[in-house]
């Protein structure tokens, strides 16, 4: 039922120039690290992504940067990336600053059937502009819409041959919501199980919305190590 | 008498009375940089859940090196452990939280805060910008809105004002200012001074304060 591969590069081998793609992970945590990586050396260009960070120089999204595949980028924090500024100031890279719970509602509600919310974020600040006000029990808030992708790429700790997901702590984020908003969603597990195997009242993710999943093992690179001293 | 002293005596300072906004049985939020810090002095007699946006419900200490899961970090980016009793959520339904008003605190940075309780945090016209993250969304979904920064820049002009200079993250968000030099409530009618750091007077207070500052009533009899 579900497209199970074994190549990465076999995994996003459609997914064509100009598509809208989502990709899971907050700062390098729960990225879907070898689709990624498939995307670079399938050269697909032109790409709008939607991400809530673009990864660092020389690793996530930040590869796809450096080979030029991106477009347009809609997520809440870039900072971490010199490339990427590079890109905005020479005019080769469009972004789009959503605040990070509008990012994720957004998200959540593209792959709900809803087309637009009202929230109180950003009322009365730049990301105001050309936006609905509202006022709601005296209260201001803006129109924002909710976003769909051709391609959603998350990564979960285990996933069974029906698509079922389950995710490992904070590597669990933006996942959920883009499996769901996007017309075709491949999921990269850790650990690719029997159905049957996984407890169907632990699973985060169901799997209709998961389209095809790859078994593959991540680098998990760590940003800011930070450690308790010992006693 | 202005004081002096050194970066981290300061944000020590700040962060420490900042610590004291938090009451046991409450779920805090805290924000990237100096507000992270206010963790480390929460008294051991206060049972208080820290949140962090990017989907963990009870932040516990940094980790020893045999306990790093580099699938937990809190929303610095920084590799923590989770506190007995946490739980994980997806970062829509961990904004829901915050947007629904579920959260009792939140402590964030500034860079202006204006008499009307703007805040601005997250860009400078001009300079790159990264993003205001969950900024934005934070200072709407918390009971009360405190933020902790220096009185002044760094030419010594007031971070406090009557209207922000700098683009808005949240409009008529913040309910408490503190800095190293004093502790200002955001009020109906405008900004109140409740408490002056040691080594400060009123009236210094009022000079580096760049909006109309009323002050509490308790005050007079302590700092006059």
């Amino acid at each position: 039922m579900k497209d199970i591969y074994t190549s990465f590069q076999e995994a996003v081998r459609d997914i064509e120039d100009y598509s809208t793609i989502m990709v899971g992970g907050f700062g390098l945590v729960g990225i879907p690290e070898n689709l990624i990586l498939a995307l670079v050396e399938s050269n697909a260009k032109h790409l709008t992504v939607i991400s809530n960070n673009c990864g660092v120089d020389d690793w996530g999204l930040g590869l796809l940067l450096q080979n030029k595949q991106i477009d347009k980028m809609i997520g809440s924090y870039v900072g971490e990336n010199k490339e990427f500024e590079r890109q905005v100031i020479e005019g080769e890279l469009e972004v789009e600053l959503v605040p990070q719970g509008t990012l994720a509602e957004r998200i959540r509600a593209g792959g709900a059937g809803i087309p637009a919310f009202y929230t109180p974020a950003g009322v009365g600040t730049p990301i105001a502009e050309g936006k609905e006000v509202r006022t709601f029990d005296g209260k201001e808030y803006l129109l924002q819409t909710g976003l769909t992708a051709d391609y959603s790429l998350v990564r979960a700790a285990k996933g069974d041959k029906h698509g079922n997901l389950i995710y490992n702590k904070t590597a669990r984020n933006f996942n959920p919501m883009m499996a769901a908003a996007g017309a075709t969603t491949i999921a990269e597990v850790e650990k690719l199980v029997e159905p049957g195997t996984l407890d169907p009242d632990h699973i985060h993710t169901p799997g209709i919305y998961v389209q095809s999943l790859i078994e593959g093992q991540q680098e998990k690179r760590i940003e800011r190590l930070t450690l308790a001293k010992q006693a | 008498m202005a004081v002096n002293l050194d970066k981290a005596t300061v944000r020590e300072k700040i962060a420490r009375r900042a610590e004291q906004e938090i009451e046991s049985g409450f779920y805090v939020n805290l924000g990237i940089g100096m507000p992270t810090m206010v963790a480390n002095y929460i008294q051991p007699d206060k049972q208080v859940v820290l949140q962090s946006e990017n989907g963990l419900l009870g932040i516990g200490r940094s980790p020893y090196e045999d306990e790093v899961d580099p699938d937990l970090i809190n929303a610095g980016k920084e590799t923590v452990t989770a506190s007995v009793g946490a739980s994980y959520c997806d970062s829509a339904e961990s904004f829901g939280m915050i947007r629904g008003e579920h959260l009792d605190l939140a402590i964030l940075g500034g860079m202006e805060v204006s008499e009307t309780g703007n805040l601005a945090n997250w860009m400078i016209p001009g300079k790159m910008i990264k993003g205001m993250g969950g900024a934005m969304d934070i200072v709407h979904g918390s009971k009360k809105v405190v933020i902790i920064m220096d009185h002044v820049n760094k030419y010594g002009e007031p971070k406090i004002l009557k209207e922000c200079s700098l683009p808005l993250t949240g409009k008529g968000v913040v309910n408490r200012i503190i800095t190293d030099r004093a502790v200002i409530d955001v009020k109906e009618g405008g900004l109140e001074l409740v408490e002056v750091g040691e080594g400060w007077t009123i009236d210094e207070i009022k000079d580096c304060t760049g909006a109309g500052l009323k002050v509490h009533e308790d005050l007079y009899e302590t700092k006059q």
